[in-house]
């Protein structure tokens, strides 16, 4: 059974047509790199399938653990295990980092049937997977992502993904802003999250990511379209030569 | 009584009523109170109920809050009140003096253990008799029957109310906390008159608490003059939290001599009916002052929160903050207005009002005024009428937070920066709960009470 198949997909948001066919299949164990030039449509594809609501899908199907993925709210979506990295965190002021990722625990343990999580477990599983990150400051003591710097808001956007362990992953240039040390930590976090029923989407711009986390796929997205797919030696490719070939052989 | 009344016609029949009734009124109370009904009555009689052409008026209209039949409570009732189930109502943990006062009058079986004797708690008219000159001092000096029509009609049926007196040096820990009960099997028009008085060098926090314990129609128009003497700290905050069929009518004058420190938070959890005054005066150099507000309003709830901030002398600082969340049809408004006299300077003055609008047809009217006659001042103001953040909304949502809680989280940050403000330790974690019950919609009036009325 596929974790993810895309069918067709197309999007449009505020009348234009964004993304206009995607076909797409990801297996449990898989990583899948997408990458693209700006304004391809990458982030719109993983807000969709994150659920944003603004978002009119005006064709196409996604079925997510032989479930029709586009049926449920994003909570829903989260609580079967997706997870979005945002290529922007939102920041929330007033709402603490302790409430927000105890609140975002107790949902998913009360969608399994779980009891909430004591406050000691709670603490145990947020020290252990700071660490895993590397998050030494006392960045969970604030307000969700307020005033944190660009890399910093990264780093959460792994801490949490490490908390709430989805089965399905979308990072969304997550590697963006960081300095070599922290795509290092980023990375090294995403490989000790892999097992082999989950699978993770890197989007990202750079080779230099899937240096540490080596995809089994690769993608171009342009114009909407996926427009090559291949192995992770693509990657190397784009960084060389750039889009423009690319282009050459849609035209 | 019609409900169409105009104004200047429910103005005529307060003043009849006072003529009819004014030696009930006057009876109990000593020559000295009975000496401002004078003033008020003239004050009435020429500008009557504050009408919309006044300023401060602008967006509220006291017909709406006048008109309906009332009783007018003019004389303490004796009830059979247990003690303990009001008490219930009594904030948990909170260590308090509790200070009870029935549909405007103070409860004579008021007991505080352990309160330092210099300290003292009493009934309004009880203190006007003492005749220990504080009162004589301060009572009337402050709300100004000329500036507030509501000011006036309360000064012409007060009787009374509570009185604090805090001498000059004493630091009081223990907050005084005044519930305000309205407990009847009719509607009422109810009259509180309260005088709160910390000398130089003192410290008080007080915690007001007003509570409908029954489903009847309530109307309270209510003064309370606050004197900070130089060098003092004053704590006042006040939780507003009555039945959707009572109005309420809320004057609080705070008057700050030199070096002296006094916040307000008047959170309105829930009403029918609310208007909000402080009227504050900085008449000495080095005042601060915070005057702070938090309300909510769903269905067809009206909240009207109005501050004026006077700073007569410089150098001193003063923060308007006030924060609302309208869902439903409410409607509110939010008037500040910062007066800085020319000898004022070096003056900061701020004043922020941030709403969340949850429905299209909630309406908000916000209005800054400023009179500024010194040249040397900092002075901000700012507004800001909204919806929830959609995006941040979503990044909760792909949390797995469902919307209706990612949506609670939103509202309740929003109000957090109010609730942080307050400094009274089990007091903030109260008011934390029942914030957070109100924005589930599972708060209509004390939770803890017990008394069924009928
Ligand atoms: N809410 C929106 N309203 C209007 N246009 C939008 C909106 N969101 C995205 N778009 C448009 O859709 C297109 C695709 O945007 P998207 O963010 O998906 O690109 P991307 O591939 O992620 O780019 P980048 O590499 O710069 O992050 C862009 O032209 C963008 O302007
Ligand atoms: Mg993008």
């Amino acid at each position: 059974m596929s974790l993810l198949k895309i069918n067709d997909l197309r999007v449009a948001i505020e009348g234009k047509e964004i993304l206009k066919g995607i076909n797409l299949e990801i297996n449990p164990g898989e990583v899948h790199a997408i990458m693209g030039p700006n304004g391809s449509g990458k982030s719109t594809l993983a807000s969709a399938l994150a659920g944003r609501d603004n978002f009119n899908i005006t064709h196409g199907s996604v079925q997510y653990l032989d479930e029709d993925l586009l049926d449920m709210s994003p909570e829903e979506r989260a609580k079967k295990g997706m997870f979005l990295g945002f290529q922007y965190p939102v920041e929330i002021p007033g709402v603490s980092m302790v409430n927000f990722l105890k609140t975002a625990l107790n949902e998913k343990r009360k969608y399994n049937n779980l009891p909430p999580i004591s406050a000691s477990d709670f603490l145990k599983i947020m020290r252990e997977k700071k660490e895993l990150v590397e998050i030494h400051s006392n960045l969970t003591n604030r307000s969700v992502n307020e005033g944190f710097s660009g890399g910093e808001k990264k780093k959460n956007e792994i801490f949490q993904m490490a908390m709430l362990e989805p089965r399905l992953a979308i990072l969304d240039e997550t590697d963006s802003g960081l300095d070599i040390d922290a795509l290092k930590i980023v990375a090294n976090g995403v490989n000790k999250l892999r097992t082999k029923d989950n699978a993770t989407i890197v989007i990202t711009h750079y080779q230099r990511l899937l240096d540490y986390i080596i995809p089994d796929f690769v993608h171009v997205l342009y114009k909407g379209r996926i427009v090559k797919s291949s192995g992770k030696e693509l990657a190397m490719e784009l960084e060389e030569k750039g889009y423009d070939w690319l282009k050459e052989e849609v035209v | 009584m019609e409900t169409t009344n105009t104004l200047s016609e429910l103005s005529h029949q307060l003043v009849d009523l006072f003529t009819e009734n004014s030696e009930l009124i006057e009876k109990e109370s000593t020559d000295y109170m009975n000496s401002f009904r004078t003033k008020a009555l003239e004050d009435f009689n020429k500008f009557g109920l504050p009408t919309k052409k006044q300023e401060a008026y602008r967006y509220t209209n006291l017909e709406t809050y006048f008109k309906g039949e009332y009783f007018p409570v003019l004389s303490p009732e004796n009830f059979s009140l247990n003690l303990t189930d009001i008490f219930k109502c009594d904030i948990p943990e909170l260590d308090t003096y509790v200070v009870l006062v029935l549909n405007g009058f103070y409860y004579n079986k008021n007991i505080y253990h352990y309160l330092p004797e210099e300290v003292t708690i009493t009934g309004l008219a009880q203190a006007s008799k003492n005749q220990n000159g504080v009162f004589n001092k301060h009572y009337g000096k402050y709300a100004d029957t000329s500036l507030d029509g509501l000011a006036a009609l309360n000064t012409l049926f007060a009787q009374d109310g509570v009185y604090i007196h805090i001498p000059k040096g004493v630091e009081l820990e223990k907050p005084i906390q005044i519930i305000n009960i309205c407990y009847s099997f009719k509607n009422l028009r109810i009259t509180h008159r309260n005088l709160i008085v910390a000398e130089d060098n003192s410290k008080v926090n007080v915690v007001v608490c007003d509570h409908t314990l029954c489903d009847k129609s309530y109307l309270s128009n209510s003064v309370t003059e606050i004197y900070a003497g130089e060098n003092s700290y004053i704590a006042y905050n006040k939780i507003q939290n009555e039945n959707i069929k009572s109005t309420q009518l809320s004057n609080t004058f705070i008057h700050q001599e030199a070096n002296s420190h006094v916040t307000s938070n008047t959170i309105s959890l829930h009403g029918g009916l609310i208007r909000n005054n402080v009227y504050v005066t900085l008449n000495a150099p080095g005042c601060e002052n915070n005057t702070y507000g938090l309300f909510f309003a769903d269905d067809h709830q009206h909240i009207a929160n109005y501050a004026e901030i006077r700073h007569m002398q410089p150098h001193c600082h003063s923060d308007q903050l006030f924060k609302g969340i309208l869902d439903d049809e409410a409607t509110g408004t939010f008037n500040g207005k910062i007066y800085v006299a020319k000898d004022a300077q070096k003056t900061e003055a701020y004043q922020r009002n941030n709403n969340i609008l949850l429905s299209k047809t909630a309406k908000m009217n916000s209005k800054p005024q400023l009179e500024i006659y010194a040249d040397d001042v900092k002075c901000s103001h700012g507004a800001t009428m909204g919806q929830l953040d959609n995006d941040a909304l979503f990044y909760l949502r792909t949390r797995g937070i469902n919307e209706k809680e990612a949506r609670h989280l939103l509202m309740y940050a929003f109000a957090n920066e109010v609730i942080s403000i307050t400094n009274v330790p089990h007091l903030k974690e109260r008011i934390i709960e029942l914030v957070d019950k109100r924005l589930r919609g599972e708060l209509s009036r004390c939770n803890n009470c017990t008394i069924g009325c009928t």
